[in-house]
């Protein structure tokens, strides 16, 4: 703040960072990473953030979540704690190959477990550097638009990443898992970055999930970017998981591009958490593809999650399909933005957007925003929101059975997001979203098992 | 029905049937627009000093906004300086006979406006504005036995100047958007509507608007003012000459329903679209907006909108009242280079208000349609209902269709509802009619005509005919 109450550039602090310290940051990175750094910091100079109720940024303040002096692990000190021991996540029955980051490092004890696996290099873009130096300087930053100050901002401070990536014709065994934990005493900005390159004719699936151990109010803020790329006839499901506190900031980028043949999931769920954005950015170049876009939101207190996606039909026959569900409690606000582009010349396309809301609170917000722009008239295109409450006849009819009425509630909420769930391509993730949903709505996820995650629902 | 093809081929002949110009002698102002331009046009008008006032506000308010550029629309650059703000076609009046100019009667009579009275079957009471003076307003005298005030708004300025000064610019105030300041600063003429309290109007009431001299703009403004548990249904229509330049029309109506009565506003906008190659066609950029202030009022938008170069506009209603209902039916039809950016707003302050919207765009050749709409329900606007569903219909591959709707839901206990589609005809229909001896080019029209029915239902009947046949007729040679 400024001595006369208006909020100077909160971007200003970052700027000066990366001039103080370009030297610390680009040690170790590699120099694919480093060799954007100018540009996106040229991206940034000038720029005023967006504020709330601007273009794009309806119910998200960036300049506000920005505005805290964050502290960047520039040194790259490594964290104390194990806490990768304390953080298990497993899903039963799921035998996964797991990877941990701590903030926005990949865990030490664990960097053995970063190699080649049945074919599937899981790697960090360091070590990446090393082995496939050509992949990397293809791939990295290639679809992160620097036009949005938070990628743009990403892509200034970010020294290291993961690369995933399946070659052609490869399946991937088991899935990939990567937890990422926040953990930090003071104010911490983790700067995250994945790459996820898919071959021709390859199929893996990733869940990655977000967790926090933040200790008192102090806000720390995951910035991530995340790039996906799909092959001709890959398959690729991507589960983003999120069960953080109230003091966890959130704001992701996600970018796909699909060719010809592709199939692509991806899904976002939140179950808990403090302020969430989540941007999705679907380019779909190759016909024949599929996507599915799908979200889910649990949210009460204060809690605050703001979805915008956006899908680009590039080429003729292809479907996509999206659905976000959100259930809102107490002061919740909830944001969904989506926006369908069929470009001209693109015949046959089908495209579905659905977003459904259920405001259970007096004081419980929903934004919602979706649309449709079609340049060509061969297409099926539709979208369907709507904002309400549960159905009373359904409760009545519950009732008059002896379900109480709490339990009655939370039936119909787990039915409402059923479909979401349901749509998960694991089926043991499946089972196990199934439990956490049901925790989650009676208010008792706090003892998830043995974790020690501190996800308590702040009430 | 071949009365009906007829009449179709006729109009689908000449390209736009209202093209013509008028040759009447015509006052006009010299072009630009400043402090002195305005105070010229109260002069001529004979306006009190408040009016003049409220002019010069809203001008010193202009001046200092920039024209928005968010819609999803190529706007080409307006020079508001090349603009002459009034025109008035001087009336060769005999003050004893009260005859109007016989040339202008002819105009009104081609479009099919009757303005002597005898000549009006129709049963509809008109208000003719051609450029920046209403012509002639007809039945006020029979409207005024039952305490129905209509007539043109500089008439209300002279005869009923409390209650003009009462509510201008209470729903739409000048600091509204751009060019509502514009037209708050240079607005001419316009209708103004007053339904006393139980008041059942007896007949439509309508305005038809002419632009007729070239290089200048129309900048009407209407307002009608329900007072408690009347109704009236008001019709508004649109035409204009045929030139290669883009002509401003930047209106506002305003509209106050207070407790327990209806209004219902019907708008079939037919203003020149431009050529088929996009040159020429009237800018429609229009403020409209409505506020049911008294419990269980009702406001009802209907519009069907085949002209202009480039529409923006969104009738809104402010629900304020408790129990109040909004509704907005709209058909926009746009081919060649048309451009529509349209839909509606409504804002729900009042507990148990429900609104209803249904939009139908059609979009042809290379134009853009777009439906762009906010429902907000406030906090303590319980109990709330809003039903929403916009289709497109593309009919061909170089055309485009969109949609932004913008919800915003503030309480638990009100239901909101959007669906959209966005599809091409369904070659199925097509081929049914076809096989039963349909044309390709009727079978569309049918299958339009039937897209769009829920709509055109709720226009009243004379209207209907006259929207339909448009429909179709804009629907020639549009299909292939």
């Amino acid at each position: 703040m400024k001595a006369d109450g208006t909020m100077s550039n909160p971007l200003q602090q970052y700027l000066d960072l990366y001039r103080g310290h370009e030297q610390a940051i680009n040690a170790g990175a590699p120099s694919v990473m480093n060799a954007l750094r100018p540009a996106a910091n040229s991206a940034l100079g000038g720029i005023v953030l967006p504020r709330k109720g601007s273009e794009d940024y309806e119910a998200t303040d960036l300049a506000a979540v920005l505005a805290p002096d964050y502290g960047v692990n520039v040194l790259r000190r490594a964290f104390e704690a194990d806490v990768a021991q304390a953080f298990r996540c497993d899903v039963p029955n799921l035998s996964t190959h797991l990877y941990f980051c701590i903030n926005d490092m990949y865990h030490p004890t664990r960097t053995a477990l970063l190699h080649d696996q049945g074919g599937v290099v899981v790697e960090t873009f360091r070590q990446a550097w090393q082995r496939h130096p050509q992949l990397l300087a293809d791939q990295y930053g290639r679809l992160a638009s620097l036009a949005r100050p938070e990628v743009a901002l990403n892509t200034l401070l970010a020294q290291d990443g993961l690369l995933v990536y399946v070659p052609d014709g490869v399946t991937a065994e088991r899935p990939i898992q990567l937890v990422n934990i926040l953990q930090a005493a003071s104010p911490l900005m983790a700067v995250r970055r994945l790459l996820i390159v898919m071959g021709r004719n390859a199929h893996a699936q990733m869940l990655v999930c977000d967790h926090s151990q933040l200790p008192g109010d102090a806000a720390s803020l995951a910035l991530s970017v995340v790039e996906i790329v799909a092959h001709e006839n890959a398959t690729f499901d991507f589960y983003d998981l999120e069960e953080t506190t109230s003091a966890n900031r959130r704001i992701s980028t996600l970018y796909v591009e699909q060719h010809t043949g592709s199939n692509v999931l991806v899904d976002g769920i939140t179950l808990t958490n403090g302020f969430t954005r989540n941007n999705y950015h679907v380019e779909v170049n190759g016909e024949h593809a599929s996507t599915q876009l799908l979200g889910m939101t649990i949210a009460s207190g204060t809690q605050h999650v703001d979805t915008h996606t956006f899908i680009a039909h590039n080429a003729p026959r292809c479907h996509s399909n999206e659905m976000f569900k959100y259930v809102l409690n107490d002061n919740a606000v909830g944001a969904f933005a989506g926006r369908i582009l069929v470009q001209l010349g693109c015949p046959r396309v089908e495209a579905y957007q659905g977003n459904r809301n259920l405001c259970a609170s007096p004081t419980a917000r929903m934004y919602t925003k979706p649309q449709l722009e079609i340049y060509t008239d061969d297409v099926k295109c539709s979208h369907g929101t709507t904002i309400g409450q549960l159905n009373q006849e359904a409760l009545f009819y519950m009732r008059s059975r002896g379900i109480g009425e709490e339990q009655a509630k939370t039936m119909l909420m787990q039915a409402f997001v059923a479909d979401v769930v349901d749509a998960v391509r694991m089926e043991s993730l499946r089972d196990r979203l199934r439990h956490l949903v049901e925790k989650r709505f009676s208010g008792s996820l706090a003892s998830c098992g043995n974790c020690l995650s501190p996800c308590k629902i702040t009430e | 029905m071949t009365d009906d093809k007829h009449i179709i081929d006729q109009a689908a002949n000449e390209e736009y049937k209202y093209g013509f110009v008028t040759d009447v002698d015509t006052h006009i102002l010299p072009k630009g627009l400043n402090e002195g331009v305005i105070r010229e046009i109260s002069r001529l008008k004979g306006e009190p000093q408040w009016l003049l006032d409220f002019r010069l506000k809203a001008y010193a308010h202009w001046i200092t906004l920039e024209q928005p550029s968010w819609g999803h629309l190529t706007l080409p650059p307006i020079d508001y300086q090349s603009i002459s703000y009034y025109a008035a076609p001087r009336q060769k009046k005999d003050p004893a006979t009260h005859q109007i100019d016989p040339e202008l009667v002819k105009t009104f009579d081609k479009l099919g406006i009757p303005l002597e009275e005898r000549m009006a079957l129709s049963g509809m009471a008109v208000d003719a504005i051609m450029d920046s003076v209403s012509v002639r307003t007809t039945y006020s005298e029979r409207l005024a036995e039952l305490g129905v005030i209509f007539c043109s708004i500089s008439e209300a300025v002279r005869d009923y100047p409390d209650l003009v000064r009462r509510y201008l610019g209470s729903v739409v105030p000048y600091t509204d958007n751009y060019f509502a300041a514009l037209n708050s600063a240079v607005f001419s003429d316009g209708s103004f509507v007053y339904i006393p309290k139980g008041v059942r109007c007896p007949m439509e009431l309508s305005s038809y608007f002419r632009i007729n001299a070239a290089q200048t703009g129309q900048f009407e403004r209407t307002l009608i003012v329900a007072d408690d548990d009347s109704y009236v249904s008001y019709l508004e229509g649109c035409t204009a000459p045929m030139r290669d330049e883009n002509q401003l029309h930047a209106a506002i109506v305003e509209i106050l329903v207070e407790d327990r009565a209806e209004v219902k506003y019907s708008t079939v906008q037919n203003w020149y679209p431009g050529d088929k190659d996009g040159n020429g066609g009237i800018l429609n950029l229009v403020t409209k907006r409505g506020l049911c202030r008294g419990d269980y009022s009702k406001l009802s938008w209907t519009q069907v909108e085949t002209g202009s170069a480039v529409t923006w506009k969104y009738p809104s209603c402010v629900l304020a009242g408790e129990g109040s209902v909004g509704e907005f039916y709209s058909v926009a039809l746009t081919r060649n280079y048309q451009q529509a950016d349209t839909g509606t707003k409504m804002i729900h302050l009042g507990r148990n208000s429900s609104s209803t919207i249904v939009s139908k765009g059609i979009s042809a050749g290379h134009s853009q349609n777009s439906y762009r709409g906010l429902v907000k329900i406030a906090p303590k606007a319980v109990g709330c209902r809003n039903y929403t569903q916009c289709d497109s219909l593309l009919l061909s591959d170089t055309s485009g269709a969109h949609t932004f709707p913008v919800i915003e839901v503030d309480n638990d206990t009100s239901v909101v509802e959007h669906e959209a589609t966005t599809s091409k005809i369904n070659e199925e229909q097509i081929f049914y009619c076809n096989q039963r001896g349909i044309s390709t080019e009727d079978a569309v029209g049918l299958i339009v005509n039937g897209y769009a029915k829920e709509v055109m239902q709720k226009l009243p009947m004379e209207f209907a005919v006259e929207a339909q046949k448009l429909l179709s007729v804009s629907l020639e040679g549009s299909v292939g």
